[in-house]
């Protein structure tokens, strides 16, 4: 047997071979395609400005849209609660969506059930189903709290979750006083970042009315200057660790209210476990009588800021995520704020030893037109970030982006922001338009990077544009969930990743005199 | 080896002994041991097809993804509209691994998300006339799309859209195949409704519509393979070496010229029988085609299903049948025994879909691995049926079991490798357990064929040997066994 047969290779390389090249071409007589000259004119002509304008003007299809449906935001956010059993009413194949989804970003289990709905919920309604679906699933997978959000198909027919649940109280499934918080999540409302909000809403509502505890902010027993977190949608497990060591330094005591960083970062320890970490339930009832609240997504968080503010009666500070130097430092302005406490030397310290990384890669990153795909919090954090380094933000695509906070949309902030430096001076904000749009955009005025999800791998392969990866979901590069990339040390990480995607380009793209050493 | 009957018994009644008495009840249903005399006759005993429990972690989907995630989203020229709100395509965009050569929104349309996106004022109102100017705009974004299919979500048939009203308008006015699927997420109980679904349509609304400009005697269709990691490249290249002329690949890098074609051939050669056995049999009957079901995981199978194809063929073709054998099997039996000593005894559980919990077990066996537990996820009875034979005598047979049972069992069968869905994948992580994403290949493949042989064996070694699972201490719970000293 020679070594060449033995050569194993794999649909990376395997199909490149001469007889599979014939095989293909062999193929196209059973296809009818398109002649190469057809195709050849399809490409270029959806490259021209001419189709550029009709793709700006499409009113009803959506092509490549940048954004998930609300109950995939719930399930993430009932994983943030100890020992919180994610609860989907609907069809089952919603939530085998949700998990796969979830597990292909963080390449982590999601535990989360589903009534599976049929036909005859469909006409009877699902009643039966909820109260099965808690008898079994609090039989299987012991949680201390079932988190219930619905799909569309719930909602189309109208399913009441709040008498349903009293019917399996009634019927003696759960206890009175088993805890099974719920939330509305239609989806053909919103997307992933509203049913995020909703089901924060739901769950911290629902401990804390049923606790009897009346709110007095500032007042908790041994919570002392207590602070509340809150970080939204959070697709990077390594936010929360940042977070973390931040509060830390400050020397305050906090409660996140949502923590899945454990579920999505859990060990290999020879044993499954379900639950990993969270918000302890008895911790929200107490997070009432905190000082204040800060919140990094307040776009993502608006219902759920409206409640602490309103139901709490706590002072709030709400930003969006908290990218680069003056994010950063906003951040911690907030902190200081909130608590009284001074900004911690030591991060002051950790603060100039970014500054000086950033010094040390600003020829690289200046004047580099970037284009930019995201949440609305994560893309007032990166335009943050692009104006400080130099960069120039060009194209912002944001699916999600209709949403406001205090009356002040996404868009205007985001334009705002922008008009603070002449570095935004080229820049549109496209709201409620999609990756299709942002082809387009790339093809007809060219930009040097693009930062966005994986979901955007096409659009920026089609112009040729290097993508790094930044947000959800990242599906195609393994590990960056686990770094983060707030706070100081989350600035360094988005620095190196961009710089040196830009070196790494330079190497591919020269040789000879000007492959160089030495950058 | 965990292949004792009476343990095993025992073993699937305690696990089952955790679920309150209503679903203990439904769940012992799905489960038997295999017997000598159930293996002989070929009688399963086994409940399939039927609703999961609530609750449960089933690993099911629904109808749309058997629909548009399995059957019709592959056809590569044709726009397929997720119709309803946005999550449901935004989820089976691209996760499938359906290759397809073609420009990507040019003349290919497979990993695109394209979609209704339903607002509440589409609920209110109802969504056909929205789903007519989609079509319009479809038209002129991708001028050189051949044809349209609505993919249904759960909103759609719930507020009574009239989507195959709007399909035949739309299809005069546009002058191209519109094909209305009814496949909202709540029909049936898992992606097969789908499936049925699926076909239906494709019978309806496209076969028998384009001629092919000659026949031959040698001309065959690829039926259900979806071209999982290059699978059905890897399944064509052999049949043609053989002498034979595929004419249609269903649905895999597919077209819509191939789904109109395909009535012509002679011979329909179907590899996932669970998800396409509706369209040989209506293709037996509507034009006479006799089919036959193949396997190409493992050389094993995979020299007998050649031979089985030849045998319907005449001589020149059995004659280059046995000439591509005698060609490939010296380089298998290397892999073979490159890999077996390394694989030789391990104990494999599987639970996937409809067709590679029974077809893959031909190939972990030339392996010299003994599958001790299969399941699947959507199966019906006949599937059950087909994979008793297979077996050997105690293994545990499993219908759509849930997440709780396969932990349980894969701990106190203390199994070696485990193959099933990304949602499972990383749970065999954490507990150490050697584990291979057998939906989409784990991003590998092909594994169909003789090329796709050394991949497979390759990634099961790779798979079961990597030094990783030695740095975690597996937890297990292993069946009591008597004294052996």
């Amino acid at each position: 047997m020679s070594k060449d047969e033995l050569n194993i290779k794999d649909n990376t390389s395997l199909f490149k071979e001469e007889r599979y090249v014939q095989q293909r071409e062999n193929k196209k007589q059973f296809e009818a395609p398109c002649s190469e000259q057809e195709t050849a004119e399809a490409l270029a002509y959806s490259k021209s400005a001419e189709y550029m304008e009709k793709n700006f003007n499409r009113q009803n299809v959506v092509i490549n849209p940048h954004k998930a449906c609300q109950p995939l935001g719930s399930v993430m956010a009932a994983l943030g609660f100890e020992k919180t059993l994610p609860f989907v009413h609907g069809s089952q194949g919603c939530n085998a969506y949700f998990r796969s989804h979830l597990s292909r970003h963080f390449k982590e289990p999601t535990p989360s059930v589903s009534t599976s709905m049929t036909e005859d919920a469909a006409v009877f309604g699902g009643m039966n189903n909820l109260i099965d679906g808690l008898e079994n699933s609090v039989a299987l997978y012991k949680p201390e709290m079932v988190a219930i959000c619905t799909t569309c198909m719930a909602e189309v027919i109208g399913d009441d979750l709040n008498s349903f649940i009293g019917n399996a109280r009634i019927k003696g499934v759960i206890s009175e006083e088993y805890p099974v918080a719920y939330c509305n999540t239609p989806s053909f409302v919103g997307s992933h970042i509203t049913g995020y909000d909703a089901m924060i809403k739901g769950i911290l509502s629902y401990l804390y009315t049923r606790s009897g505890i009346e709110s007095k902010p500032g007042s908790g027993a041994d919570s002392g200057e207590k602070l509340n977190v809150l970080l939204g949608f959070e697709p990077y497990t390594g936010n929360f660790a940042e977070l973390r060591k931040i509060l830390a330094a400050f020397d305050t005591k906090y409660t996140i209210l949502g923590d899945h960083s454990g579920n999505y970062d859990s060990p290999a320890t020879g044993e499954y476990e379900y639950y990993y970490g969270g918000t302890k339930l008895e911790d929200v009832p107490q997070a009432a009588n905190a000082l204040g609240t800060l919140s990094l997504q307040k776009y993502t968080l608006k219902k759920t800021q409206e409640y602490i503010s309103g139901t709490w009666n706590q002072q709030i500070s709400a930003l969006s995520t908290p990218l680069g130097i003056k994010g950063t430092d906003q951040l911690l302005e907030a902190i200081s704020e909130l608590t009284g406490l001074p900004v911690p030397a030591s991060l002051t310290e950790e603060r100039g030893r970014v500054v000086d990384a950033l010094m040390d890669s600003h020829p690289y990153l200046h004047g580099k037109r970037v284009a930019l795909v995201g949440d609305p919090d994560l893309l007032i954090g990166l335009i943050g970030f692009c104006l400080e380094t130099g960069m120039e933000p060009v194209h912002i695509v944001c699916s999600n982006g209709d949403v406001d906070y205090n009356e002040v949309k996404f868009k205007d902030e985001a334009e705002a922001l922008l008009a603070t430096s002449p570095y935004g001076s080229e820049a549109t904000v496209h709201v409620g338009k999609d990756l299709w749009h942002m082809r387009s955009l790339l093809l007809n005025d060219t930009v040097d990077l693009a930062i966005g999800s994986s979901h955007l791998k096409f659009a920026a392969k089609d112009a040729d544009v290097p993508l790094i990866r930044v947000g959800f979901p990242i599906f195609d590069r393994h590990h960056m969930h686990r770094y983060p990339i707030i706070g100081y040390q989350g600035t360094l990480n988005l620095l190196s990743l961009i710089v040196n995607t830009i070196l790494q380009q330079l190497d591919d793209n020269h040789s000879g005199f000007n492959f160089e050493l030495v950058r | 080896m965990g292949l004792n009957i009476e343990e095993n018994k025992k073993l699937v009644e305690e696990v089952l002994e955790a679920y309150p008495k209503k679903a203990r009840k439904d769940r012992e249903k799905h489960f038997q041991v295999a017997t000598d005399n159930a293996i002989d006759c070929g009688t399963c005993a086994v409940k399939s097809n039927i609703k999961s429990r609530p609750g449960v972690m089933t690993p099911r989907g629904c109808a749309y993804a058997g629909s548009k995630g399995v059957v019709w989203g592959p056809i590569k020229d044709m726009v397929h509209i997720s119709h309803g709100p946005v999550g449901c395509g935004q989820y089976s965009w691209g996760s499938r691994r359906n290759f397809a050569n073609g420009t990507l929104g040019i003349d290919n349309f497979t990993a695109m998300q394209i979609t209704s996106d339903f607002q509440e004022t589409d609920i209110v109102f109802g969504g056909d006339k929205k789903l007519a100017v989609i079509m319009r705009e479809i038209t002129e974004m991708f001028p050189l799309a051949k044809g349209i299919s609505v993919q249904s979500e759960c909103p759609v048939g719930l507020i009574g859209d009239d989507i195959e009203a709007v399909s035949k308008k739309m299809s005069k006015e546009l002058d191209m195949p519109i094909v209305p699927v009814r496949c909202e997420g709540f029909r049936g109980v898992s992606q097969s409704l789908g499936h049925h679904i699926a076909n239906d349509a494709i019978r309806d609304f496209v076969m028998g519509r384009a001629e092919l400009a000659e026949t031959g005697p040698y001309d065959v269709n690829i039926i259900g393979d979806y071209n999982i990691g290059g699978d059905a490249w890897a399944s064509r290249i052999l049949l043609e070496e053989m002498g034979l002329r595929v004419i249609a690949q269903w649905s895999g890098d597919g077209s819509l010229n191939e789904l109109e074609v395909a009535h012509k051939a002679k011979l329909n050669l179907i590899h996932c029988h669970r998800s396409m056995n509706y369209m040989v049999d209506h293709m037996e009957k509507a034009y006479g085609i006799p089919w036959l079901e193949y396997n190409f995981f493992g050389p094993t199978k995979t020299y007998e299903s050649l031979r089985a194809i030849a045998a319907l063929f005449d001589a020149t073709i059995q004659e280059n049948c046995e000439k591509m054998i005698a060609k490939y099997k010296p380089v298998m039996d290397a892999i073979i025994n490159k890999f077996r000593p390394r694989l030789e005894n391990k104990t494999v559980m599987l639970m996937i879909g409809g067709l590679r919990s029974r077809h893959t077990i031909g190939a972990y066996e030339d392996l010299g691995m003994d599958i001790v537990a299969s399941g699947y996820e959507f199966a019906h009875k006949d599937d059950y049926e087909k994979m008793l034979p297979m077996l050997q005598e105690g293994t545990i047979i499993m219908d759509d079991p849930t997440a709780y049972e396969l932990e349980e069992l894969t701990q106190r069968m203390n199994i070696d490798l485990v193959g099933s869905g990304v949602k499972e994948k990383y749970v065999y992580h954490k507990m150490g357990v050697p584990f291979r994403q057998m939906h989409s290949w784990d991003y590998s493949g092909p594994y169909h064929g003789f090329d796709g042989f050394k991949v497979f064996a390759k990634d099961m070694d790779m798979t079961v040997n990597s030094p990783v699972w030695d740095l975690v201490t597996r937890k297990s719970k292993i069946q009591p066994e008597e004294a052996s000293i």
